[in-house]
């Protein structure tokens, strides 16, 4: 087990054909990934690397049974892209996109929110995010995949290089994870910390979390609260952005201070007062992971 | 991307909400009686036109009753350094001041359209307790604000403008045009695609309700559909920024001593942490991006070194799909068109990173080299002293 990925899920790539796409994708086919089709608009019916594609998401999934979706499609065309892919009836929908503008993103938001309300739940990963990998088994992003390492330590991060540099200190540490989700560093996204940590809890493959915040937004401090109410499994928290002057967006459009919120303290003080250990130093993720989880099992 | 008071009031115009009478915008005093005549009558308003709130109380806004009295005030507020509670102790220097006629002012109002994370979507903010700043107000008074939520695809609907103005206790003959005002507004935040829309204050006039101030902010993201507003330079870049925008790389100046390059914002702002962890202070925040390629490196090297506090460099580059020997020889490549000049720390991780640190090695240049990201900063901060 795991949460979203599985050797079992059937990947179409939107955006298939693009450089970007083409790219990324062979990275994933080489790793092991199950894709099993491409869509761009007004290629359907060729084939590329190996693979059938699509004009649309609808004909994809119906032909091939595609069950998760993975986006690289331009931002002013990704808020539709996504639509398309929820529309299609996947369940779930990988959006590495970067610079999509934030009203789209509450528009597509209010749908998949409303869709879920209706019965019909399609989780969102992204967007401006490195997507998501579950080592040894589907890689559907980004990410460098042999830093990863199969083990039990589920990784969720609002940011891509910093989530290399958890995974890789785990890695180091023998640890190795089940999963990491990348949720993306925009002010709205289709999963939040919240959402993943409940994955995360209820998955049997999984011991501990680490999770990676930075300023900005209100995201990790529900994911306090979360914690505190829910949670039974240990959760390592590092927040980025203690340096970031205030009013100054740090690369990512969510990492901003604004009006005195999302600081780096208010978010360390939550989740410190929720139970969540803190790990000040981020070269020390995985060392404190280690030794806390070797401590647990001493006990 | 933020606008000046003046450019958020063009905006309101075009969208027909009411706005003072204007003179324009002067950048020198010989322009000052034709602006005045523009707005027509006295008693003037004299603004300062800087991306900053306080300006009141800092000097930045002045009143005039006679023409004598707006050449003293435009005099005093032209070329002046405004230093408010929101300049992070900074001075801004002005050089625009906007020239408008005054209001009679019955009551003032807060009015603001926010895009709301948690909402997903739009949100407005109002309180009859206008003119003080919201975020005090919010801290002291939460129970005056007033927050309505609007769908983004469908704008606000009559009754929920109503209700917010019958909340804010508006006289009956001025609730048709709060809420042709309140819908404006939110058509105004989700055609321009803004994150901000801020009315403080409102007024109540005589003849109706005006927004005597104006701040819009737009969705840095959104500008692929606004070219008008593309164009335009954001007045809150330094130069060095504006030249990294220009050159693709995301840069911003700080006040510490060591220069850095990351790959990924999250991992800059990570090593920034780090740094000052370590007892050091970092120069900026540099994003050199996923494809951290010679070209980009070198561009990133002569923007860091631009900066005369840099005492030394740290280059820190988690490698993905870009490996490290790629990345190492782009430093070397770099470094040879670029005169260091301070000391140089690197820091490698990821693929291919055996190969990567043997380039650096081997070349006849010197490099401080690191093993992790702690190594990094420590040795950063002890060479930049």
């Amino acid at each position: 087990m795991s949460i979203l990925l599985s050797k079992e899920s059937r990947l179409v790539v939107q955006g298939f054909t693009g450089g970007t796409g083409t790219f990324h994708a062979k990275q994933c086919l080489e790793y092991g990934t199950n894709i099993v089709a491409g869509v761009t608009p007004g290629r359907g019916g060729t084939v590329h690397l190996d693979r059938p594609v699509f004009n649309t998401v609808f004909e994809a999934v119906r032909q091939t049974g595609a069950d998760v979706s993975l986006i690289f499609v331009p931002a002013p065309f990704a808020a539709d892209a996504v639509l398309e892919a929820a529309d299609a009836g996947v369940a779930v929908v990988i959006c590495i996109t970067e610079g999509i503008p934030v009203l789209d993103m509450a528009r597509v938001k209010r749908v998949l929110d409303a869709s879920a309300r209706a019965g019909v739940r399609v989780r969102m990963v992204g967007p401006n995010c490195p997507g998501v990998i579950t080592p040894g088994e589907c890689k559907a992003g980004i990410m460098p995949g042999y830093i990863h390492k199969p083990g039990r330590i589920g990784i969720v991060s609002r940011s891509g290089t910093l989530t290399y540099e958890a995974v890789y200190q785990t890695s180091q540490q023998g640890l190795g994870q089940s999963t990491v989700v990348g949720i993306g560093g925009d002010p709205i996204t289709g999963s939040n910390f919240v959402d993943i940590l409940e994955l995360f809890e209820g998955d049997p493959a999984t011991d501990a979390v680490v999770m990676i915040g930075e300023i900005g937004g209100s995201a990790e401090e529900d994911a306090a609260r979360f914690y505190r109410e829910r949670m039974t499994k240990p959760v390592f928290g590092v927040i980025a952005g203690r340096s970031a002057p205030s009013g100054r967006r740090m690369g990512h459009a969510g990492a901003i201070i604004e009006g005195g919120l999302g600081t780096h303290a208010s978010k360390v003080k939550a989740l410190r007062e929720a139970g969540v250990i803190v790990v000040k130093n981020l070269n020390e993720i995985g060392a404190t992971v280690a030794r806390v989880l070797k401590k647990k099992a001493s006990v | 991307m933020k606008l000046l008071e003046y450019e958020s009031k063009e905006l309101f115009r075009a969208h027909r909400i009411p706005v003072p009478p204007s003179g324009g915008v002067i950048r020198s005093l010989a322009q000052l009686p034709a602006a005045l005549r523009r707005a027509g009558k006295g008693p003037w308003v004299i603004k300062a036109q800087v991306l900053a709130g306080g300006r009141g109380k800092a000097g930045g806004i002045k009143m005039a009753r006679t023409s004598v009295e707006a050449r003293q005030a435009a005099k005093s507020i032209l070329g002046m350094t405004l230093v408010t509670h929101q300049t992070q102790g900074q001075g801004l220097k002005v050089s625009e001041v906007l020239i408008e006629g005054g209001a009679k002012i019955e009551r003032e109002i807060y009015l603001s359209v926010v895009m709301d994370r948690k909402a997903c979507g739009p949100t407005i903010i109002a309180s009859a307790e206008g003119g003080m700043e919201i975020e005090r107000l919010a801290a002291e008074k939460p129970e005056a604000i007033l927050r309505q939520s609007v769908d983004p695809g469908t704008g606000l609907p009559d009754f929920a403008a109503r209700r917010l103005a019958f909340q804010l206790g508006l006289p009956p003959q001025h609730i048709a045009g709060f809420c042709h005002l309140v819908r404006s507004l939110v058509w105004l935040f989700l055609e321009h695609d803004c994150s901000l829309v801020e009315v403080n204050p409102l007024v109540l006039t005589p003849n109706g309700l005006m927004a005597l101030d104006g701040k819009v902010v737009i969705d840095d993201n959104a500008l692929f559909r606004h070219p008008e507003l593309a164009k335009r330079q954001d007045p809150e870049l330094s130069s060095l920024e504006r030249a990294a925008k220009k050159a693709d790389l995301s840069y911003i100046g700080l006040d510490g001593s060591i220069g850095c390059m990351v790959n990924g914002a999250g991992l800059a702002m990570g090593t920034m942490d780090t740094i000052v962890l370590a007892g050091g202070r970092p120069a900026n925040f540099l994003d050199v991006g996923g494809a951290a390629d010679e070209a980009r490196v070198t561009k990133a090297f002569q923007l860091i070194l631009k900066d005369p506090k840099v005492k030394a460099v740290l280059v820190n580059i988690f490698g993905g799909i870009v490996k490290c020997d790629m990345i190492a020889s782009g430093i070397l490549a770099a470094l040879k068109k670029v005169k260091l000049g301070v000391p140089l720390v690197v820091r490698l991780q990821g693929t291919n990173v055996e190969k990567g640190r043997a380039l650096l090695a081997h070349a006849k240049v010197n490099i401080i080299p690191a093993e992790d990201l702690w190594d990094a900063a420590r040795k950063a901060v002890e060479v930049a002293r």
